[in-house]
């Protein structure tokens, strides 16, 4: 009668998620206290207290995931485990989905409907005539109503060298996930290799052109909801770059160790899922931001 | 609706799990000892009853904040508290019945019982799942510290408006802003592990139209958790560039707009109200069929209402703000829109009481409080029709008939349910029946005096009293008074509750059966009462 299935592994007590709940409450209080002080031309130990918060939160990453891999190599995990795993990844990337679709809503708040309205448009005219008369909407927002002036960060140049580079990363992971599913190793390490290179370099001509955007156009974080917009969402999508290429490079070393088999590689996949969608928001970005 | 085979007998799994304990050195049976159990544990039913526990003490401490306000408002003028500190009051005790007590409390009620209803070991992703849950007393002793701060916690209502939290807010807005955030990781995690929990765990016979509506609501919550709390981050982020990095996405003169805080936090804020109320509806689909002694009525239209409810949710959010001078066809928009939840919502009352027509009724403690929830939220639901027309809704917004609205959804909505949920499955957690005479105190207590409290609310707000405000015009002096003893006498009531979980934590109380109500139907009630520390190892058949 007893039919026989695959034993689901439950992990028995681990002491990492405390670990990280306890990382998790110093990096925010030590993140709320750095910008209190910072605004407030105080010292304070805001600074250490997230210091040694981030500290925790990598050594509770480093630990758990320690765990998970002894367990995957040992054999505990069965199939159905493994889609709990990718089920829970497509879950998390969905979430950063929907953040990211908060600051995409704020762009096209901006853009549709506050901006044009602070121009009279609609029935706003006394909101024009009364507020700020002399402002006239447009888009970018090269001249706030507050009389705070930049320039538009042109799509030409570096917008569009970074969007071919990152499209280019998703084809050469790809062909890195071929490599591993067809067990071609050195097409593999290769492949993943150069998408790292593409992510770094992505990265250091993110940082010029944010050089380029504060020093030669003055277009600041402060320049009102063009250069909000702005920074807010390359920024986001910056960091999310960045620990999409950490990602990458703790795959790098563990295939060099000779982990994953084409039929085994959760934690491949999932960075690779990552990279996709960091992918897609940066098209989104250059589009919406840079381009339209 | 589902049964186990007789391979379940608690005797059969005993035995079945000796055996494989010898070949099996990864087994861990039985709760370890101490402390460090609740710490480091990965077991859903230590982590259900610790969410459970963390949200009464939350609900204590925010009741106490809600004595402070009706202290206060107890006669007009200003006398115990001054306007900064009532407004932090109002704030935070919104913050953590909505953050600390309903969500999380519903979130413990789903790691105890959906494993146990879906046949599954436990939840797919145990040792996220204990991250979830200890990120939460951080996340909220940050949240009450900051009350201590310079200047004071935050003091802008739970809403947040801007630029209250913007421009006129104390630097403790930093704290708040990075507590929301670790509050929303909680959450996202959670939610991740139910919905993974009910697509990859459930028994292999549990097809989806098979599920425990408990379980189905609550998979339909978790999707809206994942699908929001990423914007009210994205949000209290806005928040915080606005105050203190230069950025006016709130401000008009860079080019933004107050009003736009409020789209974003009532896109956030809507299916947040459906967060805190789907799985009520879920334990009142699982209490009423018992105590009916008959099939649950419209098993499928509840699914599709559920599923209906959560989608409106996201075309909603600006009935909120009607008067905020939207262009008309958008305030028309909003609500129609809005009045088209009542439908599916009908549908869920009108099968309720389809159920229990012509049943077998008893009116055990579980069934008293469901029946208060479907009279009571039924009366917050009419409220919330009113509002939603928009010509009206320019008299009542910002009084107190907003606030009984959502008080009755809320308290005798969410809060009854939770209760309801407590007494329903208690017994199967201790193995012990609680006190029932003190139940009926507490449901009889609670009952009266939540009435008293938050039915003449709406008298009030439709004459014009403004909330959020510690000071108001005399003529409104009786009914506070009255609505404030009904305060004190409902906060005072839940002591009785307090005593009964605790007695019944010390496992004093009648051994009850596996089934322990008479017309108990689902896996929950086939597993011995206490429930094993582990249960469905492997997967039971269901009928």
């Amino acid at each position: 009668m007893q039919q026989q299935y695959e034993r689901y592994y439950v992990p028995a007590q681990s002491p990492w998620p405390i670990v990280g709940a306890v990382a998790l409450f110093l990096i925010a209080v030590g993140a709320g206290n750095t910008v209190i002080e910072a605004t407030n031309g105080e010292s304070g130990h805001g600074g250490k207290i997230l210091a040694v918060g981030i500290v925790a939160l990598l050594v509770m990453l480093f630990g758990w995931f320690k765990n998970q891999i002894d367990e995957s190599m040992s054999g505990l995990y069965s199939s159905q485990l493994g889609r709990s795993y990718r089920q829970g990844m497509s879950w998390f990337i969905f979430s950063e989905v929907m953040f990211f679709a908060a600051f995409f809503g704020a762009l096209f708040y901006a853009r549709v409907i506050s901006v044009p309205w602070l121009g009279g448009a609609s029935n706003n005219a006394m909101t024009n005539d009364v507020l700020w008369p002399a402002f006239e909407a447009m888009w970018p927002l090269i001249q706030t109503p507050g009389g705070t002036t930049t320039q538009q960060m042109s799509a030409a140049g570096l917008p569009t060298i970074n969007t071919i580079i990152l499209l280019i990363s998703s084809v050469t992971l790809h062909f890195a996930h071929v490599g591993l599913e067809q067990n071609k190793r050195k097409q593999l390490t290769i492949m993943l290799g150069v998408t790292i290179l593409l992510g770094l370099a992505f990265l250091s001509l993110q940082v010029e052109e944010y050089i380029h955007a504060y020093q030669e156009l003055g277009l600041t974080l402060q320049s009102g909801i063009y250069g909000n917009t702005f920074f807010l969402l390359t920024g986001f999508h910056g960091m999310h770059v960045t620990l999409g290429t950490l990602i990458l490079i703790v795959l790098f070393f563990r295939i060099l160790k000779g982990h994953f088999t084409p039929q085994n590689h959760f934690a491949f996949q999932a960075g690779s899922w990552y990279w996709h969608f960091v992918d897609v928001v940066w098209v989104m970005l250059f589009l919406f931001v840079y381009v339209l | 609706m589902t049964k186990a085979t007789e391979t379940l007998m608690p005797e059969h799994t005993a035995a079945h799990d000796n055996l494989s304990h010898e070949h099996d050195h990864h087994e861990h049976h039985g709760a370890p000892a101490g402390l460090m159990r609740w710490v480091l544990t990965t077991n859903h039913k230590d982590i259900g009853t610790l969410y459970l526990w963390f949200a009464f003490i939350m609900f204590l401490v925010g009741g106490a904040m809600a004595m402070v306000i009706r202290a206060e408002l107890f006669q007009p003028g200003l006398q115990i508290v001054d306007p900064n500190f009532f407004n932090q009051m109002t704030t935070v005790h919104g913050l953590i019945m909505v953050f600390g007590a309903v969500m999380p409390a519903f979130t413990g009620l789903a790691n105890w019982l959906i494993p146990m209803m879906i046949g599954a070991p436990d939840m797919a992703l145990p040792r996220m799942n204990n991250w979830s849950f200890w990120i939460l007393p951080f996340a909220f002793s940050m949240l009450l510290g900051s009350l201590f701060m310079e200047g004071g916690g935050p003091a802008f209502g739970w809403t947040f408006y801007a630029p209250l939290s913007t421009t006129y807010s104390s630097d403790s807005t930093a704290l708040f802003v990075f507590s929301v955030h670790i509050m929303g990781i909680s959450s996202i995690m959670g939610a991740i592990n139910v919905i993974v929990t009910i697509f990859n765990m459930r028994a292999p016979s549990m097809t989806w139209m098979k599920m425990p509506l408990f379980v189905w609501t609550w998979l339909i919550t978790a999707f809206l958790l994942i699908a929001v709390m990423p914007v009210l981050a994205g949000a209290v982020t806005m928040v915080l560039t606005d105050k203190f990095f230069g950025t006016s996405f709130f401000d008009a003169a860079g080019g933004g707009d107050p009003v736009m805080f409020q789209h974003i936090f009532w896109f956030f804020g809507h299916p947040e109200v459906y967060i805190m109320i789907l799985p009520a509806f879920g334990i009142i689909s699982q209490i009423v069929p018992t105590f009916a002694r008959k099939r649950l009525f419209g098993y499928a239209s509840m699914v599709y209402a559920t599923a209906s409810i959560a989608l409106l949710s996201f075309i909603v959010w600006a009935h909120h703000m009607f008067t905020t001078g939207m262009p008309v066809f958008a305030e028309m928009f909003f609500m129609f829109a809005t009045m088209l939840i009542s439908v599916p919502t009908g549908v869920k009352v009108f099968n309720w009481v389809a159920t229990m027509w012509r049943g077998s009724m008893t009116f055990e403690i579980p069934m008293l409080f469901a029946l208060a929830f479907i009279v009571l939220f039924t009366i917050g639901g009419l409220s919330g029709l009113m509002l939603a027309i928009t010509p009206v809704d320019f008299q009542y917004h910002d009084t107190y008939f907003v606030v009984a609205h959502f008080h009755y959804v809320l308290v005798t909505g969410a809060v009854f349910s939770i209760m309801a949920a407590v007494y329903y499955w208690l017994p199967k957690w201790t193995g012990k029946m609680f006190n029932i005479t003190l139940a009926k105190w507490h449901f009889w207590c609670s009952l009266i005096s939540v009435n008293v409290l938050f039915f003449p609310m709406h008298f009030v707000g439709l004459a014009g009293m403004p909330r959020r405000i510690p000071d108001y015009s005399l003529q409104f002096a009786d009914y506070n008074q009255w609505i404030s003893i009904g305060g004190f006498a409902f906060g005072l009531s839940q002591l009785i509750f307090l005593v009964l979980v605790i007695k019944a934590c010390r496992k004093e109380g009648e051994p009850v059966t596996s089934q322990v109500w008479e017309g108990a139907e689902g896996l929950e009630w086939e597993i011995p009462s206490p429930a094993p520390y582990h249960t469905f190892e492997t997967p039971p058949k269901v009928k």
